[in-house]
Order: C-alpha cells, then structure tokens, then sequence
C-alpha cells in the first residue's frame, strides 16, 4: 500500500468525521462538497474512474444543492408560521 | 497496515451512525446517513483493488486488453449505487420539508407523532 | 428513550460491531492482494463482446438485470419525492422576480460553460462503452450543467429552459425503453436482456452491441429523473406560498 493511498484514506476519514461533527445542517452541505472531492480523490487513487465521476457530479454538487434548498424550505416555512401565529393573537387581543 | 482501508471504511459506517443517534434536526440525521453510506462505497472498491500497478479496467489504444487490472464487478455495483442513493436521499429530504410543515419542528426528540 | 440512554445503548452495540469487523477483515484477502475471480471472469467476456469499459459491460451486458432494478428504484423514488413536494391545497405559486445581483463575470461564465457542458455530458453518454462514463455520469453532468443557469442567478430562465413536463417523460420514457431492449433481448438471444445487436471492432463506439443503447436509455431517463427532483425542491423553495386568508 502505497503512501499515496493511505493519506488519501486518512483525508476521506478526517472530512467524514468533521460532517458529522458539525452540528447546523447548514455547515454540513459545505463540508459534504468537501467530503465528496477527497472521495473523488481516492476513487482515483483505487483506479477507479467510473465512480468517482458518478460521485463527482452526485456527491459535490446535487447533494449540498438539496440539502441548501431543503433548510432554506424550512427556514422559510417557519418564518410563515410564526407570522400567522403573530397575525392570529393578534387577532384576538 | 493491510487491512487499514478496511478499517476506515468501518470507521466511516459507525460514524455516520452515531451522527444519526446524536443529531437534533432531521436533515442533519440524513447527510450522517449519506456518510455511512459512503463508507460501504470504500469498503467496495478496496476489496477490489490490485496493488503492484495494476490499471483501471478500461482499455483503450494505449492499453490492450489484459488481466492486471482492477475489479470492474465491485466498481460497476459502487457507481449505480451512488446515483440511487441521492435520489432516495431527496426522498428523505421532502419527507423531512413536509415534517416541518405539519409538526413545525425537525427535532428528532420532539416529534409528537413519532411517541408511542 | 432518553438521550444518554441511546448513547450508552450505541457504545455497546457499536462496540460490538466495531470488534467483530476488525476480525472479519483479518479473514478477507489482504488490501491489494492478486484474488479477485470476478475480475479473471468478467474482463476476457466483456472483451469477447467488444466492449473497452469493462465497467460499463458489467452494468449493461453482464449483470443488466441489476441496473433494471436499480433504475426501477430512481424513478420510483423521484416519483415518491415529487409527489411528496407537489403543492398542496392551502398554497399557491407565485411569480418570482429576477434577480439580478450576480456579477457580471459570473453571468459570462455561466453561459459560456452551459453548451460546454451539456456538450461533455452527451459526450460521456456517448461513449460510455469505450471510455470511463456511461449512462449515469453522463446523466448527472447534463442535469447538473442545466442547473448553472441557476447559479448566474436567473431561476426564469432556468425555468423556460427547463420545461418540466418533457423531462417528466424522458424519465418515463428511460424506464420503459430499458425494459423493451430488454424483452427484444428476450426475443431474439433467449435471455431478457441479451446482447443481441452486432459487435463491430474492438474499441469503436457501435461495437458494443445493446451497451451503447442501454447506456443512452438510461442517461435519458438519469437526466428526466434529476431535473424533476431538483425541480421540486426549487418550486418548494421560491415560488410555493400559503395563500393569505
């Protein structure tokens, strides 16, 4: 096993354990991107070259792009309801 | 040192699943799992892999056919796997959009519907 | 059950889990190691059907029964996903203004990268039996590369460019198509699934037999199947609101 390899194995570990170490949702889809290049990265290390086209294209950029557009989703869900709860007390009082 | 991609392709699978049993929102439980799925794609495509110079199973002008290559069999499982699995990651994420819309909150702890 | 309860229940099991692989990896053939059987079998048949991507020949010719069930699972989960962020009775979309803060470098990039890259994409497509590529990179790049319309900050245009209707059908139409080739395979070699149109030479992109078409069929469908989802969650993003009562 080449020197190569096992830094490239130990990088994909390090970005794997900051992923799951950040605690907002919206830290994780940039530090998944990264995640997903040093995957890419010892795809091609492996001499794999179809999968780490697959997981070029999947991996940095669809995958952070839904996770962005979900929290935002959300964000904006909850902006909403807290406004039609303000407008219904409102109401009332 | 010869089972250490191995072992980090484990290490990867356990962390994603303890991500999942410690997070508080529901999207973060789902990139934990797109970790640990990640983890089964190392584990796939160290087992076949050849040391000593052996090339990607793809041949072309400069390389003629022979059998000092790579397993294309783990590699052709890991690359459909990795298309599939985002799409049934976007499935998780809608679950998670409609989630917030009725309950309000994404936090796993709080989620009424889910208490027995 | 209670948050330290998970954890310590986690430790053990992954405690488990952990020591029992380490010793089941003490058995497997050590990393780099010359036994891979699959590999001694699979390269001499996808050379015999003149294919040089000897992955490409696993995923279309040898094992395609396994692609039928993976691509059958990505359009039922882009259905699943689309079906759970369709718009429900209480909102309705609304017209989003375009929004012009990108700067103007940006703006250049992006279109000149947008042909560039659906060109790369449909190239991947193309020779996915011949080169590194195939079906579903090649899917994955065209949707991405449609999607930097977006990044230049013009969801309009991104929306006229992308009508969602004919991607719906593509992404229909890829399922169907694989499962027809599939039962011509049946047809005419007596197994569903065989390769049943001719070899050329070695290393060409007709040379291939039904790989060539497999992998086209399903980049359409990849393609249908990701711009829909992507869709959905933009909708859900920008344009859905709750009608105000």
């Amino acid at each position: 096993m080449t020197v190569l390899v096992a830094v490239a194995l130990t990088v994909v570990a390090l970005a794997g354990t900051a992923v799951v170490l950040a605690d907002a949702p919206e830290r994780q889809a940039v530090t998944l991107a990264v995640f997903g290049v040093t995957l890419v990265v010892l795809f091609v290390v492996l001499q794999a070259p179809d999968v780490a086209l697959s997981e070029l294209g999947i991996g940095t950029a669809i995958v952070p792009l839904m996770v962005m557009l979900t929290i935002r989703t959300m964000w904006k869900d909850r902006q909403q309801r807290e406004r039609r709860e303000d407008r219904r007390s409102e109401g009332d009082a | 040192m010869a089972i250490y991609a191995y072992l980090v392709a484990g290490y990867l699978i356990l962390i994603g699943c303890f991500g999942i049993i410690r997070s508080r929102h529901l999207v973060h439980a789902v990139v934990c799992l797109s970790i640990a799925q990640a983890g089964t794609y190392v584990l796939l495509i160290a087992i076949g892999y050849q040391a000593g110079g052996a090339s990607a199973p793809v041949f072309g002008s400069t390389t003629k056919p022979n059998k000092h290559v790579v397993d294309p069999v783990v590699q052709a499982m890991a690359l459909t796997d990795i298309v599939v699995s985002a799409t049934v990651t976007a499935l998780l994420l809608a679950l998670a959009i409609q989630i917030n819309k009725r309950q309000g909150t994404v936090d796993p702890d709080e989620l009424a519907a889910l208490k027995g | 059950m209670t948050r330290p309860a998970r954890l310590i229940i986690f430790l053990l099991g992954g405690g488990v889990v952990a020591v029992a692989f380490v010793l089941a990896t003490l058995d497997l053939p050590h990393f780099g190691s010359d036994h891979h059987p699959y590999r001694d079998l699979s390269v001499p048949a996808a050379v015999q059907h003149g294919t040089a991507n000897v992955v490409s020949a696993v995923n279309f010719d040898q094992r395609a029964i396994d692609t039928f069930g993976e691509e059958s699972i990505l359009i039922a989960s882009v259905v699943g996903a689309a079906a759970l962020l369709r718009p429900s009775r209480e909102e309705t979309e609304r017209r989003v203004p375009d929004l012009g803060r990108t700067l103007e470098s940006t703006r250049l990039i992006g279109y000149v990268l947008l042909p560039i890259t659906l060109v790369l994409g449909m190239d991947v497509v193309a020779h996915g039996g011949t080169t590194p590529g195939g079906g579903f990179q090649g899917g994955v790049i065209l949707a991405t590369g449609l999607h930097l319309l977006y990044v230049v900050g013009s969801y309009p245009a991104l929306d006229r460019l992308r009508p969602v209707v004919p991607f719906e059908i593509a992404d229909g139409a890829g399922a169907a198509s694989f499962a027809v080739v599939g039962l011509i395979g049946l047809g005419s070699t007596g197994a569903f699934l065989g390769n049943f149109l001719p070899f050329g030479q070695f290393g060409q992109i007709l040379s291939t037999g039904t790989v060539q078409v497999l992998s086209g069929v399903v980049g359409v469908e990849v393609v249908g199947g990701m711009v829909v989802l992507l869709s959905s969650f933009f909708e859900q993003e920008i344009a859905v609101r709750p009608e105000d009562r």
